[in-house]
């Protein structure tokens, strides 16, 4: 039997709103190496890290520590064992110092006073022992993400960190800095650290770690040896369906364009590139289907695109006009209808009534009002009509949305933003966290609009729907459009998880044909 | 208007200001700390009222000043722990927890006042005791300077010595370095085992530690009884003068000093026949004023970071 430094055996978490986020993993760690942890969003990539660093307990399942049992009861524990953690989100305290950032919570003291120059002493060993160049002094603030980053591991250090976790250390990293960060990792992996690098950069994973383990829907899919396996056969792994959805979609002529996206960048508050060069055009009678892991500038393009984010540079066109100069209010006027990602929050009122959530894109219509007042007798049969048609489990209408299930709540979304016979409907995630039912009924409602002439924009994680529901699909990766297929059928997922991880892009005049054909 | 620069620039004016700065200043720095522990403490204003009270009571019953200032203390630590516990623990809203204890605080004491002595008004009826004025030695002989500064209530010294007190807290200590990491971010705090809940109430008690002061100042320094409603809004300036000091122990001093300042003048103005309507609104226009120019300060600065 190896050597195990830290073992996860079946392990299982329930969250107490009824997620199961993690089945049965299972996950050793080999003492000395560099582990790499991959999976799509929400396969359980985070809540096993959660446990692994104590910010979680396991419902069930036990984890070994050099080889004894022992429970994670919070990060002090896990700090005391030597697990050090370099979260995606620096814990960092702006205004201090680099210094007094790295102290907090272990301040060397003085009399009553913080001894300043012996944690500056500690600080500075460190930095000469893992060539980390950083100045103690400088103020938090002012240091690049990179930056930020080394302190983060350095604090980690500090606090007597062998096993290092490090949470998509990537993700907000330009290239330069991966580089460096890299061979920083392997310098602490030569001073015998040992390191879980999560992410779902395959490219990255290859170059660096020695070994990984995919999880899938919280499912270990196996631990292999890194030099064993391409980048293809991983990704086979780690996407992929179990189910396949089929809906019989007739054939339908594409339309004129409605939405048209020109040389559109955007830039994130760190000064990188969120968004760049993205161009294609949204036709009348077509499904759009955006794939991509999340998280590669699909929200900030939706944005963008729903006139909640103006500060981006090149053209988005809504019909004739840029939506520039539009207010929200004038896009959804111009027939635009919008499902958003994060229902609770975008989505719907959710202290309201359902009723009043129904009327939010026509209160203002003459047909509902009679003069100043709302003509009561109309909005209540339209939200009568409207919870029947789209089949909203509900005592009536005048019940709290937010006692409803996401299915039901989603249905209320939809059927406020499909009622209306929008020109273009842009549609994220719409069957996020909802049952198969409700997702399917809500993927044949999308369907029916796009037979009516609607343009739908849909972005979707899940390659499922994606791909069964869009008639030209474009993937994004790293705020690039990657790939572009005028037609969904020319591809297939495993093609589809290639470009979705970065492993291929096609050429550019490939990805121009998503403006130029349509 | 000779006559109102005369008044101005005398030492007996700038005598005034630092006697009522007293208050303004203990209540800001209690504003201070909790506000960099991010539970921001707007019961100042009652509590400074209960423990005004609480030094009248405990010294007229024990005969002791000093054990009435201790009494004020305690009065002050007491409810802005129980504040801490109602918005910490029971997750109550700061500011309805807040206003609950001001309003308890305005009923409370007049309650208790003519529970004990028969009057809503005043407690002159009770023995209470006074904290002594100080004169310095030596200072106090220099023309002028020994004028302005010797001769004030010890309380205004303890004041002065606690701004130190409180830049070393929070500049040079652990336990500041927690508080106001807690205060700026949370999460960093938590994830070095910082426990945010006990930070939070340490700074919260001391932020009534130091109302209480103020409290003791009102009614055993600045006059020798207590009255109903005598924190009078010191707790609401101090909370301004915070803001308008940014959050920095200079900033809240200096801006403790201006309030007091406007507060002085009405007081000196009340001589000159003006009317005492409008003379009483000056520290308040003042507070206005301050925190106006603070906010338009502030959104030029965000504009620029933008």
């Amino acid at each position: 039997m190896d050597n195990y430094i830290l073992e996860l055996k079946n392990i299982m978490k329930l969250y107490n709103n009824g997620v199961v986020a993690n089945k049965k993993v299972n996950f050793e760690l080999k003492e000395g190496e560099i582990h790499a942890i991959v999976g799509e969003n929400g396969a359980g990539k985070s809540t096993l890290m959660k446990i692994l660093f104590g910010m979680e307990q396991p419902t069930s399942g036990e984890i070994f520590f050099k080889g004894k049992k022992t429970n994670i009861e919070g990060s002090d524990k896990a700090i005391e064992m030597g697990i050090g953690m370099v979260h995606q989100h620096f814990m960092l305290v702006p205004s201090f110092t680099i210094a007094q950032n790295m102290i907090l919570g272990m301040e060397p003291k003085k009399g009553i006073s913080i001894d300043y120059n012996k944690a500056t002493d500690m600080i500075k060993d460190l930095i000469k022992v893992y060539n980390l160049k950083v100045d103690p002094n400088m103020k938090t603030e002012d240091l690049s993400v990179g930056m930020k980053q080394k302190v983060e591991i350095l604090k980690a250090l500090l606090r007597g960190a062998k096993i290092l976790i490090l949470d998509e250390p990537t993700a907000v990293l330009t290239p330069q800095e991966t580089d460096e960060l890299f061979v920083q990792l392997k310098k602490l992996k030569e001073n015998g650290h040992t390191i879980i690098f999560i992410s779902h950069k395959l490219r990255e994973v290859k170059s660096i770690c020695d070994r990984v383990t995919v999880i899938k829907k919280g499912l270990t899919m196996g631990t292999y040896n890194v030099s064993d396996m391409t980048e293809q056969e991983i990704s086979n792994i780690m996407i992929g369906r179990d189910v396949v959805l089929k809906y019989d979609k007739r054939k339908n002529e594409k339309g004129e364009a409605l939405l048209k996206v020109e040389n559109l960048s955007y830039k994130g508050i760190e000064g990188n590139y969120i968004l760049k060069d993205i161009n294609f055009t949204l036709n009348r009678g077509n499904i759009l289907g955006i794939a991509g892991i999340e998280g590669n500038g699909q929200r900030e393009l939706i944005s963008i695109i729903t006139g909640n984010k103006k500060n981006y540079e090149g053209n988005v066109f809504l019909g004739e006009k840029s939506i520039q100069k539009l207010s929200i209010g004038e896009i959804k006027n111009y027939g635009m209808s919008y499902i958003p990602e994060d229902r609770m929050t975008d989505g719907v009122a959710k202290e309201a009534f359902i009723m009043e959530n129904l009327i939010g894109n026509r209160y203002k219509s003459s047909e509902l009002n009679n003069g100043l007042l709302f003509d009561m007798n109309k909005i209540n049969k339209l939200s009568e009509e409207l919870v029947s048609s789209y089949d909203v489990v509900c005592k009536d209408i005048e019940q709290k949305v937010e006692s409803l299930s996401g299915g039901n709540i989603q249905k209320i979304v939809v059927a406020r933003e499909c009622s209306i016979d929008p020109e273009v409907l842009i549609a994220e995630q719409p069957t996020r966290g909802v049952d198969v039912g409700a997702a399917h009924f809500i993927h044949e409602e999308i369907i029916k609009l796009r037979d009516d002439k609607t343009a739908v924009l849909l972005v979707s994680a899940d390659l499922n729907e994606a791909m069964e529901l869009s008639d030209s699909l474009i993937v994004m990766f790293e705020g690039k459009i990657v790939a572009y297929f005028e037609d969904v059928k020319e591809t297939d997922e495993e093609e589809l998880g290639l470009y979705m991880l970065g492993i291929k892009r096609q050429s550019e005049e490939e990805i121009r044909r998503a403006i130029d054909e349509c | 208007m000779n006559s109102f620069f005369d008044t101005i620039f005398t030492s007996d004016f700038v005598f005034s200001t630092i006697r009522v700065t007293t208050p303004i200043l203990f209540a800001a720095l209690g504003a201070l700390i909790s506000n960099k522990a991010g539970s921001p403490n707007i019961g100042l204003e009652g509590i400074m009222l209960m423990s005004a009270l609480g030094g009248v009571v405990f010294s007229a019953y024990t005969g002791s000043a000093f054990i009435g200032l201790l009494g004020a203390v305690l009065v002050g630590l007491i409810s802005a722990s129980i504040l801490a516990y109602f918005t910490l623990k029971l997750k109550t809203d700061v500011i309805l927890g807040g206003i609950a204890i001001n309003f308890f605080a305005d009923g409370g004491t007049i309650f208790l006042l003519y529970y004990l002595t028969g009057d809503k008004g005043t407690s002159s009826s009770l023995p209470s005791k006074v904290l002594p004025n100080i004169d310095l030695p030596i200072i106090q002989n220099i023309p002028v300077l020994g004028d302005i500064i010797s001769g004030h209530n010890i309380l205004t010294y303890v004041a002065i010595i606690l701004i130190i007190g409180v830049w070393y807290l929070l500049n040079k200590t652990a336990t500041g370095l927690r508080i106001k990491s807690v205060g700026e971010n949370e999460d960093a705090a938590k994830s070095v085992g910082v426990n945010i809940m006990k930070v939070r109430y340490l700074a919260m008690a001391l932020s009534g530690v130091f109302a209480g002061l103020g409290g003791a100042f009102l009614s055993m320094g600045y006059v020798s009884w207590f009255s109903r409603g005598m924190s009078a809004g010191r707790g609401w300036i101090a909370l301004a003068a915070e803001a308008m000091g940014r959050g920095t122990v200079l900033g809240t001093t200096l801006s403790s000093i201006l309030f007091g300042a406007a507060d002085a003048l009405s007081n000196t103005l009340q001589l000159l026949g003006i009317p005492s309507e409008l003379i009483s609104i000056i520290p308040y226009l003042a507070t206005v004023i301050g925190l106006l120019i603070y906010a338009i300060n502030n959104t030029k600065k965000r504009k620029l970071k933008e």
